[in-house]
């Protein structure tokens, strides 16, 4: 047994190492309490409807999100807005259809179904309106990069005067948590930039905690359902183990040898 | 062993075994006389067989949604972690699946490095192992490409490209291995199609693998030839199928940490970005289970000769019956191959995490220093060892050495650290 936990020890430590290691650019991130980590982890609803209010308004400018659907939106485990609200957001955004009978494609309000409409036909147009750069989609953004949500964060505030000596070519930004420093999106967040619908001060801080919050969700649409099955699944297992561990005892007490 | 005398009860029992003796193979694996000193570095060949196992079950469904085209591929899998009813248990499982596999095998070859279980008279059951091994990554990391995101797409690239180095036919090669001129959607089709053929491969290899080991029997910390059956052995069932399930239950708590609360640890996250010919990432590494070889491939200045070596690496270990001189099996009763034992397995950790990082200043050199010494292990220290190693008297039976009956047996116990699973 003393083994055991020693060998679990040594790869711990071992794969820690070698995820640290991965993540190449070791930048002090901005920290925050984010309440979807732990065990216990649930996202805040409020956090993520001003979040998906920040991104509807500020980032879907620019940035798809083409993996997500409106249903999503009212669903468990996400910012749950009720069924009519949902139906309300969908209905909001234009989307093509058809063919119809005629052979005409035609534009009809989103329905509950519909993805995420996008700001752009296609890649070559979305760069041609940003000077060359992609903004990238959004779905699982947070997943896609080193740092994950302080990372996203951090990157949202870290928008200042670029440091004497260094020259940022036209529409080149500087932002200190961006890899090489250098960033084609002008900083999109100044305070009240948006009126939270339920009164909260839109401070560029709060408006970066909420929209990383749901770009979270955006990544990981089933992380609650995953830690509260995890919570279950790992109680379960210890409780097995633990018996199993006696019966075994159990029967090799009848051979002089120990387990 | 018993399995002649063994006649089923039942008359229609009788029947049927005497056409198909599927009864007295069954008979045969529950009697199957056992050392009964065995400790918890044995229970690993069971772990195996479960994240084999795992691996199919969860690869079923996962094809059952998964698409294998270059335009698909990444949305399909976004489609598994959304709208399939528990894809991203699944998927995650299956993911997470492949390191715990790995994890388990290193354990288990390195368990069979300490004892010596790879000398005479099971050198066979050990080759098999091997190529096992070798499959696995092989499917390892073709089904890394499949999800197609970036790191997929630039990982292939890189590894097919290393057949590019054989002389004359190279080229052609890794043309031939592309179906196109660069990594593309007929890659990912022949990829899938691998993937899902290797697993079974592996499960025949693995029913030869524990065919071969049922012949002579398993080895044993003591690493002595034992009597079976006789009062050094206890049945399979219930004695060792109680313990390997006790095992693998501590196993799976580890797994289920890292499924349900970090999933994505052991991934890079430029595989969630889409494959991108035209971006390369800043740094493309393997997944951590191929980082040794990885820094050896690497710290060879000559492409060729990083490929040589990297295979060598893998394929100098089938050899290995043959480079190891000693008669005794266990390092328990070698008290100097105890230590070289040791440093290989540092050696092997230092080499994992130089191939984590560039290649290049004190890195390169550390790497280089660190492969010289992984062949310089098993193409020197081994042979010359057998001869001049002064090893510590083995016991003549595995019950002397568990009750400390004779004087001898007095210092195997105290030489016995590793092994004790208390």
């Amino acid at each position: 047994m003393k083994n055991l936990t020693k060998l679990f020890y040594i790869l711990g430590f071992f794969f820690l190492t070698t995820a640290y290691s991965f993540s190449a650019e070791k930048v002090d991130y901005l920290k925050t309490d984010w309440s979807f980590k732990g065990l216990f982890g649930k996202f805040d609803r409020g956090s993520l409807q001003r979040g998906y209010q920040v991104y509807t308004e500020v980032c879907a400018a620019c940035h798809s999100m083409k993996y997500l659907s409106y249903r999503n939106l009212g669903e468990k485990g996400g910012p749950e807005f009720s069924e009519a609200e949902t139906k309300a957001i969908a209905a909001s955004f234009e989307v093509l259809d058809g063919p119809n009978a005629d052979g005409e494609m035609f534009t009809r309000p989103a329905k509950l179904s519909d993805k995420f409409v996008m700001p752009y036909e296609n890649v070559k147009a979305a760069q041609a309106a940003n000077g060359g750069a992609y903004p990238p989609d959004m779905s699982v953004l947070v997943k896609a990069r080193g740092g994950g949500v302080d990372y996203i964060y951090s990157l949202l505030q870290g928008y200042e005067d670029a440091p004497s000596g260094m020259t940022l070519d036209d529409g080149v930004h500087y932002n200190k948590y961006m890899y090489g420093n250098k960033i084609k999106m002008s900083a999109p967040l100044s305070d009240g930039i948006i009126e939270y619908g339920d009164g909260t001060e839109a401070t560029v801080e709060q408006m970066s905690k909420d929209v990383t919050t749901f770009l979270m969700w955006a990544a990981e649409p089933h992380l609650e359902a995953r830690h509260q099955m995890g919570f279950k699944a790992i109680i379960y297992l210890i409780i097995l183990t633990v018996l199993v561990y006696f019966s075994m005892k159990k029967i090799w007490s009848r051979v002089e040898s120990e387990v | 062993m018993s399995d002649h005398d063994y006649t089923p009860s039942s008359k229609v029992g009788k029947w049927f075994n005497d056409r198909l003796p599927l009864l007295t193979l069954a008979n045969h694996l529950t009697d199957y006389p056992t050392p009964k000193n065995l400790n918890y570095w044995w229970t690993f060949g069971g772990i195996l067989t479960f994240c084999l196992i795992t691996q199919i079950v969860t690869g079923l469904t996962l094809a059952m949604h998964y698409i294998a085209h270059a335009d698909m591929a990444f949305e399909s899998v976004e489609h598994i972690m959304r709208d399939v009813n528990y894809g991203w248990l699944i998927r995650y499982i299956h993911a997470n699946g492949a390191s715990m596999f790995f994890l388990a095998v290193y354990i288990h070859i390195f368990r069979s490095l300490f004892y010596g279980s790879y000398k005479s008279p099971r050198e066979i059951i050990w080759i098999i192992g091997i190529i096992i091994y070798l499959l696995m990554m092989a499917a390892a990391f073709m089904g890394y490409v499949l999800p197609w995101g970036q790191m997929s797409f630039w990982g292939a690239t890189v590894i097919t490209n290393l057949f590019s180095a054989i002389p004359l036919v190279g080229e052609g090669i890794v043309t031939w291995l592309w179906g196109g001129y660069s990594v593309d959607n007929p890659t990912l089709t022949r990829f899938f199609t691998l993937h899902y053929l290797i697993p079974f491969l592996i499960l025949g290899l693995v029913v030869l693998h524990i065919w071969a080991l049922h012949v002579p029997g398993n080895n044993n910390p003591v690493g002595i030839d034992i009597k079976k059956p006789s009062k050094d052995t206890v049945p399979f069932h219930p004695y060792i199928v109680i313990k390997d399930g006790f095992a693998l239950l501590m196993f799976m708590i580890v797994f289920a940490f890292f499924v349900f609360y970090s999933p994505n640890i052991l991934g890079h996250a430029d595989n969630y970005i889409e494959a991108n010919p035209m971006v390369t990432p800043a740094h493309i590494v393997p997944e951590w289970y191929l980082l040794p070889f990885y820094a050896i491939l690497r710290s060879v200045p000559d492409k060729l000769l990083g490929v040589v070596a990297m295979l060598s690496a893998i394929l100098i270990l089938a050899v290995l019956p043959w480079l190891d001189t000693s008669k005794i099996r266990s390092a328990v009763f070698r008290p100097l191959y105890k230590q070289f034992y040791w440093i290989l397995v540092a050696d092997v950790l230092i080499l994992g995490y130089m191939g984590a990082m560039p290649a290049e200043g004190l890195y390169l050199l550390i790497a280089r220093v660190a492969t010289a010494y992984y062949f310089l292990h098993f193409l020197v220290i081994l042979p010359v060892l057998g001869f001049k190693e002064k090893t510590i008297p083995v016991p003549l039976s595995i019950t002397e050495s568990v009750l400390g009956g004779s004087p001898n047996l007095a210092t195997a116990r105290n030489n016995e650290s590793f092994d004790k699973s208390k």
